[in-house]
């Protein structure tokens, strides 16, 4: 039975046509997965469904819940069917929930808006909601705060708020994108789990075609605005009819060509290095308690090697970072590039010249003031060169890395996310070191970028003989662009190997926990269709 | 769009006093020193005092016109003060987030903040006498707590950016990150805020001139204007009234013309227009 259907919508924000005509049925108790890269518009379909769109924004055609045609619906109606029959969850679960109040609170809120219960009586709701998400009373009581949660927990809140009032359709806006594999296998389970016990209708909007793969019962697949293709997930998986779904396809599992060699002569050596921070002191006298972070890393990172760093949030990763890239001091260990020992505040600028950075956020990267020449040209501070030369290094850079020289004049807000990423990769090249250092580099990007920034990252260690320390919570990637991987858990390397080694035979349960735990594509639903590697 | 109004309304608003302000250096109507009891009290549009005379004959006009060169010069210069010393202590306390320097720097700032600011004010003038110097540093005192917090609020939240990253990464130190990243990003903020302290400082000048501490006579100045109206108040309104709207008006086209350049001046709301 229809729960949802959505026919001949069109959105227009100030006049420009966004929307061109989405149609499409969801039935009670089904999940349906929209996908689509960034821009596609499926979360503008969603948002319209629930009238919550940009000023400016004009819609036709019909979007009908359950016999109510929602886009004739008034704004104090909406405001009615907002909470009650449609439920939304959102991506970031950090900036989902106000700190200020407490989670019973925040589950309860939605019951008193629309007089369902009274504050006592929509309190117990509220237990029994989180009780049903998996968040228990002993060990979180209702009078419990967001900052006291992770991620995972919170997005667990976010799902018992908009379940609290059973609504008939739950909006998951790339409901675990900003989450670690294991969390999101949980969050994942746990949405199918409601979706079945309470009979409501599940939308899923998405980037990740493998998450799609292991939940949706129909998907849509969506590009400029239109629905390309649509079906039942298994069968337009495995036909992958339009060529666009064929391409993202292609993109998600690519495998750059990687020609660089590696060599035995080591690089950047870590020894035993320990991080720790201090926490608040527990009592006035006696020392303040250490948090430690690196708990003794060793590695040694080989000349035109990809070495992969993988390991969940909070394991340490990005302080090893800061510490590899002299930023912080260390507690213990010492850390070698090219021989040279680096430490905060002593490295001398030939050292630092040697070891670059690329960011995963390609919207914070950047100085949104300057231009992209200025940009790139920054990390010259460690090797002084005339102006005209670093002119030339510029432009020179910006085409290694596919854009044009005149982009120099340019300032960053004029790019696309990839484009950005490109410039990062470049202002990393310009005083040519023998280390990059990617810390989560294309975690942000679209798959059909992605895979370009992939492409680029190989034939560049290839042209330049580069060294790359590929940090990353994807595994895909990882696999993809790495000769030997590290999996890091609470401070330590648990396991390290050759790439191809580790993912196929693990050996430590952490990593046999993380590859179980990484969504995947069913690889028979991939078998028949040849025109695909 | 509507920024971009707001933004020609408050500068023609402050272009016109700025512009009166900067005529009666070289030219007023009538000079002010010239007394004319004679013609005392004469309302607005009288042949030859366009805007009337005070009790003493003095042209209104050319009062309000050289008052508004003490009012700008005192809330410039208490600006200055403000920012010169708020703007790089703030710098140098977001910089050395956490450790002793930001401490003594922000309860420094604390200090400040904990005495009721106008009550200073005529006390330093009280102390070293009034005048308009006097006026200016005790005005200006009070604005540096407040440009080291903005400046510092506003330099902590770069300073967790990936692109400060990128600088510490090219070996650049905090104080140039603090000049060549982090200040351009905030000046949007400065500039927000210097305007208010600069219709504040307007105020205050009025203020301590109205109570006898600011300029002293015989230079004129808005607020001791008012002062000197209120006895009058019945027989000559205006007297009170063109003061006050001079007031009025420089403070409201100031802070129109600060929101308006803050969206004038980023480049990312430059694109969305």
């Amino acid at each position: 039975m229809t729960l949802l259907s959505v026919q001949n919508l069109k959105l227009a924000i100030h006049g420009t046509e966004i929307l061109h005509g989405v149609s499409f049925d969801m039935a009670r108790g089904e999940v349906f997965g929209l996908v689509g890269e960034s821009g596609s518009g499926k979360s503008l379909t969603a948002f319209s469904a629930m009238q919550l769109l940009p000023n400016g924004a004009k819609t036709s055609g019909r979007i009908v819940l359950d016999g109510t045609d929602l886009l004739a619906q008034t704004e104090p109606q909406m405001c009615g069917i907002r909470g009650r029959d449609i439920g939304m969850i959102f991506q970031e679960p950090m900036t989902a929930l106000n700190p200020v109040q407490t989670i019973g609170d925040q589950v309860a809120e939605a019951l008193v808006i629309h007089g369902a219960a009274t504050r006592a009586d929509a309190l117990k709701v509220a237990r029994e909601k989180l009780d049903r998400v998996g968040l228990t009373a002993d060990r979180f009581p209702l009078a419990r705060f967001p900052h006291e949660l992770s991620g995972g927990q919170r997005q667990r809140v976010c799902i018992a708020m908009a379940i609290a009032l059973r609504p008939k359709l739950l909006v998951a806006d790339e409901p675990t994108t900003a989450l670690d594999v294991t969390t999101q296998a949980q969050i994942l389970d746990l949405l199918k789990g409601l979706v079945a016990e309470e009979g409501m209708g599940l939308m899923l909007i998405t980037h990740d075609l493998a998450v799609v793969a292991g939940i949706a019962d129909h998907v849509a697949v969506m590009q400029h605005g239109r629905i390309v293709e649509q079906g039942p997930t298994e069968a337009l998986f495995r036909a992958r009819t339009h060529d666009y779904t064929r391409r993202l396809f292609a993109a998600s599992a690519h495998h750059p060509v990687r020609t660089a060699e590696v060599t035995e002569t080591p690089l950047l050596q870590v020894q035993d290095v320990r991080r720790s921070y201090a926490l608040p002191r527990k009592s006035l006298t006696g020392p303040a308690p250490r948090l430690e972070a690196v708990k003794g890393v060793s590695f040694t990172l080989r000349q035109g090697e990809s070495l992969g760093l993988v390991g969940e949030s909070g394991c340490g990763k990005s302080t090893l970072t800061r510490a590899i890239l002299g930023l912080e001091e260390t507690q213990g260990g010492t850390i070698r590039l090219d021989g040279a020992e680096i430490g905060a505040g002593g490295m001398t600028p030939a050292l630092r010249a040697k070891m670059q950075v690329v960011f995963q956020d390609p919207y914070g990267s950047f100085n949104p003031r300057w231009k992209v020449g200025r940009l790139v040209a920054e990390p010259f501070h460690l090797v002084p060169t005339p102006q005209a030369e670093q002119h030339d290094r510029v432009a020179q850079a910006l085409s290694e890395v596919g854009l044009k020289p005149a982009d120099a004049q340019k300032y960053i807000h004029e790019f696309s996310g990839g484009q950005r990423q490109r410039i990062a990769i470049a202002r990393a090249l310009i005083v040519r070191p023998r280390l990059i250092v990617l810390d989560e580099a294309v975690s942000a990007l679209d798959v059909r970028v992605r895979a370009q920034i992939l492409d680029l990252l190989a034939d560049l260690q290839a042209s330049h003989g580069l060294s790359y320390l590929f940090i990353s919570h994807d595994l895909h990637v990882v696999r993809a662009i790495t000769d030997r991987v590290m999996v890091m858990q609470s401070g330590q390397i648990v396991e390290q190997g050759q790439t191809e080694t580790v993912f196929s035979a693990p050996q430590h349960p952490y990593t046999r926990q993380l590859i179980a735990a990484t969504p995947v594509i069913p690889s028979e639903w991939m078998q028949d269709n040849d025109t695909l590697v | 769009m509507k920024g971009r109004l707001m933004l020609v309304v408050g500068a023609v608003l402050a272009g016109v006093f700025a512009i009166a302000a900067l005529v009666s250096l070289v030219w007023v109507p009538v000079p002010v020193e010239q007394l004319a009891v004679a013609s005392k009290l004469k309302p607005i549009g009288t042949p030859g005092f366009p805007l009337g005379t005070d009790h003493f004959g003095r042209d209104i006009l050319s009062m309000l016109m050289v008052g508004a060169r003490t009012s700008i010069a005192v809330a410039i210069l208490a600006v200055g003060i403000g920012m010169g010393f708020g703007v790089p202590l703030g710098l140098l306390a977001a910089a050395k987030r956490g450790s002793l320097v930001d401490e003594v720097v922000m309860r420094g700032n604390d200090l400040v903040f904990a005495f009721p600011s106008l009550v200073i004010a005529i006390l330093i003038t009280a102390v070293f006498g009034p005048s308009a110097t006097n006026a200016i540093i005790a005005i200006g005192i009070f604005n540096i707590p407040v440009f080291a917090r903005v400046t510092r609020g506003g330099a902590l939240s770069l300073w967790t950016l990936d692109y400060i990253r990128a600088a510490e990464v090219a070996g650049k130190g905090r104080a140039r990150i603090s000049f060549e990243h982090i200040l351009p990003n905030i000046a949007n903020l400065l500039i927000v805020q210097g305007t208010i302290q600069f219709s504040l400082g307007i105020l205050a000048e009025a203020g301590l001139s109205y109570v006898g501490l600011g300029a002293q006579p015989p230079i004129p100045s808005w607020g001791r204007m008012l002062a000197e109206a209120q006895t009058m108040i019945a027989m000559a309104p205006h007297m009170a009234i063109l003061p006050g709207l001079a007031i009025v008006l420089t403070v409201l086209g100031l802070n129109l013309m600060g929101d308006g350049l803050r969206d004038l001046l980023d480049p990312r709301l430059r694109r969305a227009r």
